[in-house]
């Protein structure tokens, strides 16, 4: 056992055992560190946002004589307007701009990305020569999105044959959410495990990773 | 008090401390349960990389941060192994903003293993906020995207860069990606757009959203969270962190399967019960 010598990696051990004390019950600690954490989360931020985006877009460029970004400038000080009831429109301009550029975007990203190719992507066949796995998970998959499909279509009543078909995409949702849920329960545990990891290796020095 | 009645009572701190013995003993003592099995998913990240012509250069993007070291760190510093143990050039970024000190380590430590050099073999170009807009503006110019690197050297100056100029110039993008932006965002804006090849490695708790991706072909292969990580560990042939601490997620994950069957068989015996 080869105690961490290093007053940052106490502080972190510390802070961790504190937070993950809240799972016996709330206590001082934890409250403790819980603003601790947001309060140098928000500063943490405000740092990184300033020399990460303002100082290297705006500030930087400015200072070299790029004048043109001036508009911008102006524009995101209009956000501010925000808090003067009688200059608040100002604030719409960059809004609109911001709203314009960024669904544009998107929208075209997603129409290529989501819906062309993922259509492409389901028009299987069904029968793959020699490979009797592939053919069933083509199957499941066409009949899954379909059922599915069906389950959300709203304009008509879930009676009958429709019933039955969007009763059928109920179980292929409820298939997914359950291997979503596997997922996350591995994502809290890997972030347990990687705390744990912290705790033993570089704080408490009993094993190496 | 009946034993299902007797179950729907335990006190859940038994359960968090199960929990935290399932995943303390077996990191503590090093124990080895279950060797990992690679599945198609990583193979096909792993054979993606392997069929890039040793000599090119690969866009290795980082989009995490320290909140998913765990599960993110490992599938990177494998994907760096593998990258620079095949003579492949690395030229690296990250779209989130705590990532660029993640990727500096990633590469200097896979660096180190393989005699790279920094701006001969990989580069760090750091951070660019903007997100989508980010990766649509490199698919014009990347220089004009990141005119210097992490370290403000220009990028004009740095060797690996030499030649590069937008997407064209890469064989394939490796993205490590803990949420927005990430995946998706460079499935959108960049694979379906200019129609490079791309792997994921992600975290768990987003890998289900990215499996469509995969069974279209928009993605060669794909890593999910701590697991994914090994799988991949092992293909790389150094079996690291994510190796590791897989017998523990494995000992956790039977354990909260046992806690949701018996719930389950608590609520319908109690339920039975009332009705009698």
């Amino acid at each position: 056992m080869h105690l961490s010598p290093l007053p940052g990696v106490w502080i972190a051990a510390l802070l961790t055992l504190g937070i993950y004390s809240f799972l016996y019950r709330d206590n001082p600690a934890y409250k403790f560190c819980e603003h601790l954490f947001v309060g140098i989360s928000a500063g943490y931020w405000v740092v990184l946002t300033y020399f990460g985006t303002i100082k290297p877009n705006l500030v930087d460029p400015l200072a070299g004589g790029r004048l043109l970004l001036v508009i911008p400038l102006i524009l995101s000080l209009f956000l501010f307007s925000r808090f003067f009831p009688k200059g608040d429109w100002l604030s719409r301009w960059p809004i609109a701009m911001v709203l314009g550029v960024y669904p544009a975007l998107r929208i075209t990203g997603f129409a290529r990305g989501d819906l062309v190719q993922q259509v492409n992507g389901s028009i299987l066949p069904f029968w793959v020569a020699g490979n009797p796995v592939a053919s069933i998970n083509n199957i499941l998959l066409v009949v899954g999105l379909l059922a599915t499909l069906v389950f959300f279509f709203f304009s008509t009543e879930h009676k009958g044959t429709i019933g039955g078909i969007a009763k059928v995409g109920i179980y292929f949702l409820m298939v997914s959410f359950g291997a979503s849920y596997g997922y996350t329960v591995m994502a809290r545990v890997s972030l347990l495990i990687g705390r744990v990891m912290f705790l033993l290796d570089n704080w408490l020095g009993v094993v190496r990773f | 008090m009946s034993a299902f009645s007797g179950l729907r009572r335990l006190d859940r701190r038994w359960i968090f401390l199960a929990v935290a013995l399932l995943v303390v003993v077996p990191l503590a003592l090093g124990v080895h349960i279950a060797p990992v099995a690679p599945t198609a998913r990583a193979r096909g990240f792993y054979d993606a990389i392997e069929r890039v012509p040793a000599g090119s250069t690969v866009l290795l993007s980082g989009d995490y941060d320290p909140g998913t070291i765990a599960e993110n760190y490992p599938m990177h510093l494998a994907a760096a192994r593998q990258l620079m143990r095949r003579n492949i050039k690395i030229v690296g970024l990250a779209l989130y903003p705590g990532g660029p000190p993640l990727t500096d380590q990633v590469l200097s430590i896979a660096g180190a293993e393989y005699g790279k050099k920094e701006g001969i073999d990989y580069v760090n170009l750091g951070y660019k906020a903007g997100n989508e807009l980010v990766m649509s503006q490199m698919g014009s110019s990347i220089p004009r995207t990141f005119p210097v690197d992490r370290r403000g050297v220009p990028v004009s100056q740095i060797p690996v860069m030499r030649g590069i100029q937008n997407y064209a110039n890469f064989p394939l993008l490796v993205n490590i990606s803990a949420g927005y932006p990430g995946t998706k965002e460079w499935v959108q804006q960049v694979v379906s757009r200019y129609h490079l090849p791309m792997v994921a490695g992600v975290t768990a708790v987003s890998a289900p959203e990215y499996y469509p991706y995969l069974q279209a072909g928009q993605l060669k292969g794909l890593l999910g969270g701590m697991a994914g990580g090994a799988e991949y560990e092992v293909l790389v042939g150094k079996p690291a962190l994510a190796t590791r601490g897989m017998d523990a997620q494995s000992l956790a994950h039977i354990f909260i399967a046992l806690m949701i069957i018996l719930g389950n068989l608590a609520f319908l015996g109690e339920d039975k019960e009332r009705r009698r």
